[in-house]
């Protein structure tokens, strides 16, 4: 059988890719809105559901950052009661290492799994933020280059637990002592996801994981990370089939390529709105800057010293560091091409990987991807709820059908079923 | 008969979902689902806030309280279950805050060791941190909520702070309902006694076995305790269901759990007021 493209959805949970002023979405924040959108991922066969995580509530300056959508649910919770509401999708909470204890973890997801008759999923992520931590008893107490090591030894602690009977480590790391108290799931344990990026976080994929989350969306990133994947995979004895790679992107769908596209612009004119451009720039100069113009100057201020705030917890570690160099450049980009605050941010902030254009040209770049191996499939981030979602499944996936690259029919009842992995 | 009902699960085992309908049903008032960190002596036992939240769009009135440690989960996390069962149950969580015993610590490498009226502190704390009206989509500022009505909470305890805001809004009881034993000290909405007791503030709960006098029981407690739980045996859900819990003619229920148990909705402790 040629390979076949698995679908994930990412609900919104917080930041800026959701455009919620759109008149067309509703609360995404119900119950209701969560068992629609998970109901409707069925109808479009689609192998998983997806909750981010975040501890906590975004900022600026000290305060709740106002302008993204944030407020979401305990994810294991909501999961659990999506498994009370769904029939065959895959439900996978994204859980950091740092801010869980790993039997209490283990054992919830553990319960997910078995609720869900075998389709629960672990995305598991690193935190050393002691920002973060501040919300916890055992906060901020993780070094930044143990937090591989840490994630290392609580997935074997949890993969021990899964195993059944008494577990015991006494570890500077991880300390526990404990017995399994949920049966085994049909599909045996939880789906492991890994979503890191760094050296450390591909080799714990390489190590552990059945489904990597990659940022590399785009053609040639794919096919190089998929390589060094697969390399890794070998050092640990690992079939190049034992792992799937699932890269984040969006999908903006028009009749014709030029209405998709500017589509997709105006999607980015209200993700970055002039309030939005203000807030950008004071994160980088750490000060109140809203009596400046949005369509005016850059700040003559200079900013204040010292490295950016990571109270947004939206940027890269590399993007953590060097700001006044990045102000710098922003300057001179700015006064080359004579551009406003709210342009310069148009230019610069980062976009999402995104697939444009109309469902025939993406279902062919899929095609091409998933044939070559360079992606499982995609780990889709709504911009707009329902109606991304509904127009993936409505219009997108027939002509991946067409195409002979994805199912027609679930033909297992568990998440490792559907995403095609090997048996335990 | 103005006697609530609240009945324990746990011994129904993996027919809990069975169990709660039959419940809700009859028209218990609450259930709730014990738990550990370790198994039951021979079986196996599915973590408590995972039960209750599978059966949140299965059922549609009766309220769904999970028993959670104050040891073993961070409080933080406790909270946003809570919280999260509350929106999805419209308004139904409660939490029956549980002791620990060594042996659960050792699940956590010890723990900082107990401090449930803490813990309770900080979860109400937390379940305050947004206001009610915190979200406010204003398209004309861009403003999806309003930072003045979401709160650092700045809790500081004797061996550990928690600074807040929740990740989840307030749950729509504002405050899920505290169920806990008397003799814990916390700041509960409901007590579980195993005598029945006058006292003032929160609502008074009588443990109770299943008896073959149950009916004449419940009959003398009328009036004496604002409610009972009861721990029926693996063998007795047949005969509540069938017949004692039917022919008691038990309060109807609210909404909401606190609205069930006639407790109304707090006043947010953050809340400013005044035109914004």
């Amino acid at each position: 059988m040629s390979p076949r493209l698995h679908l994930g959805v990412f609900y919104t949970g917080v930041g800026n890719n959701y455009l919620w002023q759109d008149p067309s979405v509703t609360d995404h924040t119900t119950i209701e809105a969560f068992v629609r959108i998970a109901r409707t991922l069925e109808r479009g066969l689609f192998d998983a559901f997806f909750l981010g995580e975040g501890l906590r509530v975004r900022e600026n300056r000290g305060r709740p950052f106002a302008l993204d959508v944030a407020g979401r649910p305990d994810a294991i919770t909501q999961l659990s009661a999506l498994a009370g509401a769904t029939t065959h999708i895959g439900l996978v909470a994204t859980q950091n290492t740092t801010y869980n204890f790993p039997a209490d973890l283990a054992r919830r997801l553990a319960t997910l799994d078995s609720l869900s008759g075998g389709r629960a999923g672990w995305n598991v992520v690193t935190t050393d933020n002691a920002w973060t931590g501040e919300n916890f008893r055992h906060g901020g107490w993780l070094a930044h280059e143990r937090r591989y090591e840490r994630a290392t030894q609580f997935v074997e602690a949890a993969k021990a637990i899964w195993a059944g009977g008494e577990v015991e480590r006494h570890t500077d790391l991880v300390d526990l002592s404990t017995a399994a108290t949920v049966p085994p799931s049909p599909q045996g344990r939880p789906v492991v996801f890994q979503a890191g990026d760094s050296a450390g976080g591909r080799d714990l994929a390489a190590r552990h994981a059945d489904v990597v989350f990659s940022a590399n969306a785009t053609y040639d990133k794919a096919v190089a990370y998929a390589a060094d994947l697969r390399e890794r995979l070998a050092t640990y004895g690992r079939s190049p089939d034992s792992l799937r790679i699932l890269p984040g992107a969006s999908v903006v769908l028009g009749d014709t390529d030029a209405e998709a596209i500017e589509k997709a612009e105006h999607h980015r004119r209200i993700q970055i709105n002039p309030q939005r451009a203000i807030a950008f720039l004071e994160q980088y100069w750490g000060t109140d800057l809203s009596g400046y113009d949005p369509d005016g100057p850059l700040p003559d201020v200079e900013p204040v010293d010292g490295e950016l705030d990571p109270s947004r917890g939206t940027l890269s570690v590399a993007d953590r560091t060097g700001k006044l160099d990045r102000i710098r450049e922003w300057r001179e980009l700015a006064r080359d091409k004579n551009l406003s605050i709210h342009q310069l941010v148009l230019e610069v902030q980062p976009r999402h990987s995104s697939f444009i254009g109309t469902p025939s040209r993406i279902a062919d770049e899929w095609a091409r991807f998933v044939r070559d191996r360079a992606v499982d499939g995609f780990n889709l981030s709504p911009q707009l709820l329902p109606s991304t979602v509904d127009e993936v499944v409505d219009r997108l996936v027939p002509e991946l059908q067409e195409r002979g690259v994805y199912r027609t029919s679930y033909e297992g009842t568990t998440l490792r079923e559907h995403l095609e992995l090997p048996p335990l | 008969m103005g006697l609530l009902v609240a009945l324990e699960t746990d011994r129904a085992g993996a027919r809990f979902g069975e169990v709660v309908k039959a419940a809700e049903e009859v028209g218990v008032a609450f259930v709730t689902f014990a738990d550990s960190p370790l198994p039951p002596a021979g079986g196996f036992r599915l973590e408590a806030v995972g039960r209750a939240a599978f059966l949140a769009t299965r059922t549609s009135g009766v309220g769904l309280a999970p028993g959670v440690p104050t040891a073993t989960t961070e409080p933080f996390h406790l909270a946003a279950q809570i919280a999260s069962l509350d929106h999805a149950t419209h308004g139904r969580a409660g939490w029956v805050v549980q002791r620990s015993t060594a042996a659960e610590l050792a699940t956590v490498g010890g723990g900082d060791g107990e401090s449930p009226a803490e813990v309770v502190r900080v979860v109400r704390a937390l379940w305050d941190s947004w206001e009610d009206d915190a979200v406010v989509k204003d398209v004309a500022t861009g403003r999806y909520l309003d930072p003045d009505r979401v709160h650092h909470v700045d809790f500081v305890g004797t061996a550990f702070t928690v600074k807040g805001p929740l990740i989840t809004p307030r749950p729509p009881q504002g405050q899920p309902v505290v169920i806990a034993p008397a003799d814990l000290g916390v700041d509960a909405d409901v007590v579980l006694v195993d005598e029945p007791v006058d006292r003032d503030g929160p609502l008074v709960f009588l443990e109770l076995a299943v008896t073959p006098d149950l009916p004449a029981v419940l009959r003398d407690l009328d009036g004496r305790v604002d409610g009972v739980r009861l721990h029926p045996a693996e063998d007795d859900f047949g005969t509540l269901f069938a017949d004692v819990l039917p022919a008691l003619d038990l309060p109807p229920r609210g909404a909401t759990l606190r609205a069930t148990l006639g407790l109304t909705r707090p006043a947010n402790r953050f809340a400013t007021g005044g035109v914004r």
